[in-house]
């Protein structure tokens, strides 16, 4: 799981290229919490082969689960 | 092709044509927007530095900041965070303020010179994309100045409250304020225009994330084009627009509020660039992200304005060329200016290396 939370941009998607280059793993759990950040991971993850769930959680967070398409 | 969000060309479209009325209705040459100029000129306003030239308080910023606030606030996307760092933003703020001045503009103008011809402008964007891949390169090293954390929501509101009382110093008590009679500082379209103008442009680049040096880093990072497409659409937009109106120059000529100084033009705006990376936006984006709630841009920006000052007050800023009577008289960048910015390219390097991922692993 990448904990991406307090990250500005574009530390984040830096952090899901790195995981995602490394090993391609078949799913994939981003904490992040900030809507910038999510429209960025969601991006790179679709351009990357990964379809994605946004999970809104309290204290405007979100878990993100990245899956392997 | 990969996906891009329509809102991004589209504020850039909108950036292009403001930028376009603004410089009709009196704005200096190729300056609709220029944040580090407009910063600049609030500085010497505010009488921070007393370079008599350009000293006013640009309603661009203004409504670049509220603009942002206000689209924050009905989007429910107004956070009130910090905590990143917020001394090395200050710095790296006036650092991008010193590098940009040297070159007389920030990305954005940059963009807005090359549309209107000025091929001067062409070493600064050599420059500019040669800070940003060193800055890449930082980044993919592990580069990170850190998380910023929740704070109370009146910390959002300090750059807002800042602009506000601007915009009510404006306009109900400007015996306080400075007013350049000559020179850009004098040349400025109406500030109801101006602020519609900021505001416009402010509440769209909240929505769309657009970013100068963003564009062309996630460019090169991730193969993704969504925020250089607004880039490309300004460049359009101006251009086209300043072929309509008969204001394209297409040469490298006496251009408005420019020099021929290219070495040092590059390597301001490398150090803009670079410093731009590190901060995770140009100084368009430090501006929005300020008027949405984030502390930590709100001391970027106050790092600017003190980055201005500090330019003007030691000779710094790059000086434009000018035709005086018929003879051609080289602006250009002074010993101090270079120094200048050779010791911010230092310290870029320094807090580079400073904040790579091994040295903020016990964090």
């Amino acid at each position: 799981m990448i904990d991406a939370r307090g990250l500005s941009c574009p530390m984040p998607v830096v952090m899901v290229q790195k995981a995602v280059q490394a090993d391609a793993p078949a799913t994939l759990e981003v904490l992040l919490d900030n809507p910038c950040s999510v429209e960025n991971v969601t991006r790179f993850a679709a351009n990357s082969g990964y379809s994605v769930e946004t999970h809104p959680a309290d204290n405007d967070e979100y878990r993100l689960v990245l899956t392997k398409q | 092709m990969k996906k891009i969000n329509v809102l991004v060309p589209v504020t850039g479209i909108v950036v292009g044509l403001a930028a376009l009325v603004l410089v009709t209705l009196g704005n200096p040459g190729n300056m609709g927007f220029c944040i580090a100029c407009f910063l600049r000129d609030i500085s010497g306003s505010l009488g921070l530095h007393h370079a008599a030239k350009v000293q006013y308080i640009r309603p661009e910023i203004i409504g670049l900041v509220l603009g942002a606030t206000l689209m924050a606030l009905a989007g429910k996307e107004f956070k009130a965070r910090a905590g990143s760092a917020p001394a090395l933003r200050f710095i790296l703020g006036g650092i991008v303020m010193v590098g940009a001045l040297a070159f007389l503009g920030c990305p954005l103008r940059m963009v807005l010179r090359l549309g209107g011809g000025d091929g001067t402008a062409l070493a600064g964007l050599a420059g500019f994309v040669c800070g940003i891949l060193v800055g890449v390169a930082c980044l993919r090293k592990g580069f990170s100045l850190g998380r910023a954390y929740k704070v109370k929501t009146a910390d959002g509101f300090v750059l807002p409250g800042f602009m506000i009382a601007l915009l009510v110093l404006l306009l109900a008590v400007p015996s306080v304020l400075l007013f350049s009679t000559e020179g850009p500082g004098a040349s400025h379209a109406p500030w109801i225009v101006a602020l519609i103008a900021g505001l416009a442009v402010g509440a769209l680049a909240q929505k769309s994330r657009l970013c100068m040096a963003g564009g062309i880093r996630d460019a090169v990072m991730f193969k993704d084009f969504n925020l250089l497409s607004g880039f490309g659409a300004i460049f359009v937009v101006v251009l086209v627009g300043n072929l309509i109106l008969g204001r394209f120059q297409p040469t490298l000529a006496v251009e408005p509020v420019a020099h021929h100084d290219y070495l040092w033009s590059f390597l301001g705006m490398a150090a803009a660039g670079w410093g731009s990376i590190l901060l995770g936006g140009c100084p368009l984006r430090q501006l929005i992200l300020a008027g949405e709630g984030n502390g930590d841009s709100a001391v970027t920006v106050l790092g600017m304005i003190v980055g201005a000052a500090l330019a003007h007050n030691f000779g710094m800023a790059g000086n434009a060329d000018a035709m005086t009577d018929g003879a051609f008289v080289a602006g250009g960048v002074a010993l101090p200016g270079r120094v200048g910015v050779a010791v911010c390219l230092a310290l870029l390097g320094l807090i580079s290396y400073a904040n790579l991922y091994k040295k903020e692993k016990n964090q």
